[in-house]
């Protein structure tokens, strides 16, 4: 089931990048979408039925909008510290305890927080994310992790697990 | 009026990258300018790319920018994540300015 999924979604996606409905543009995209499937459908999510459930696709929406309105204030905020004369900088590397369980949902977050003001993640070593963060505002743990991950956590967790 | 909408964001688009390119000369040391590197330079793509779509509308042109803009994301965000990490078991060291580094008991 989890190969069909894959093969399926790959199909789609050669489709959509060719955009041409002839015969060998479809024989060719069937032969990448099985070598596609049998080479990385291990890395895929364990549970296919997940994507047929209409509020993880709703969150999704919630979620990507939420991420673009984050990732227009990074550029803000990078234009700010560029621009600014005495540059308001105070980098270094925080240690940020995650709750997210999956590969996949732990993936997701550390590409959100690349996008969001100030921050890209370096590592990720069990349950903790390792953060670059270009002004640190807290030293406290208590007080960062919010900061940090607060906006995308919750809505990863809805979509994903 | 579509051609006006494209040429408005590729406008921005172009006006980010540029931010992105002041932020690797000015910036001091390579994490830092990685940050302006990753996020200026992906939304000022991101933005060309709308601009294409407004252009070109749903043709085949349009479609391929559709799909480019969430392979940009992930790819310059996992790139970006790739450089730093590298950057980091290379030994180059942080900043100067820097305050905190928790990582370095994690390497070890």
């Amino acid at each position: 089931m989890r190969y069909v999924t894959v093969f399926i979604l790959s199909m789609i996606f050669w489709l959509m990048l060719t955009f041409e409905f002839k015969v060998p543009n479809l024989i060719v995209g069937t032969v990448a979408s099985i070598i596609t499937s049998a080479v990385f459908t291990r890395f895929f999510i364990q549970n296919v039925y997940k994507l047929i459930q209409p509020h993880r696709y709703f969150w999704f929406i919630v979620y990507l909008f939420v991420f673009i309105w984050e990732c227009i204030k990074a550029n803000i905020d990078v234009a700010y510290r560029v621009l600014h004369p005495a540059m308001p900088i105070r980098p270094g590397i925080v240690k940020v305890k995650t709750t997210l369980k999956s590969d996949l949902a732990k993936m997701l977050l550390a590409n959100s927080i690349t996008m969001t003001p100030g921050t890209i993640s370096v590592d990720i070593i069990d349950d903790y994310l390792y953060i670059h963060w270009i002004y640190i505002s807290s030293e406290d743990p208590e007080v960062y992790t919010p900061i940090i991950t607060g906006a995308f956590e919750k809505y990863i967790k809805k979509i994903i697990e | 009026m579509n051609s006006m909408i494209s040429l408005i964001f590729i406008t921005i688009g172009i006006l980010f990258n540029l931010l992105g390119c002041i932020g690797i000369i000015r910036l001091p040391d390579t994490y830092n300018r990685l940050q302006a590197a990753t996020k200026a330079v992906t939304l000022g793509c991101c933005s060309i790319l709308i601009g294409v779509i407004f252009h070109f509308g749903l043709s085949d042109a349009g479609t391929k920018a559709l799909i480019a803009i969430p392979i940009l994301f992930f790819g310059s965000t996992v790139a970006a994540h790739a450089l730093i990490r590298g950057t980091y078991h290379f030994g180059i060291k942080l900043g100067g300015k820097s305050v905190k580094d928790d990582y370095k008991d994690a390497v070890k």
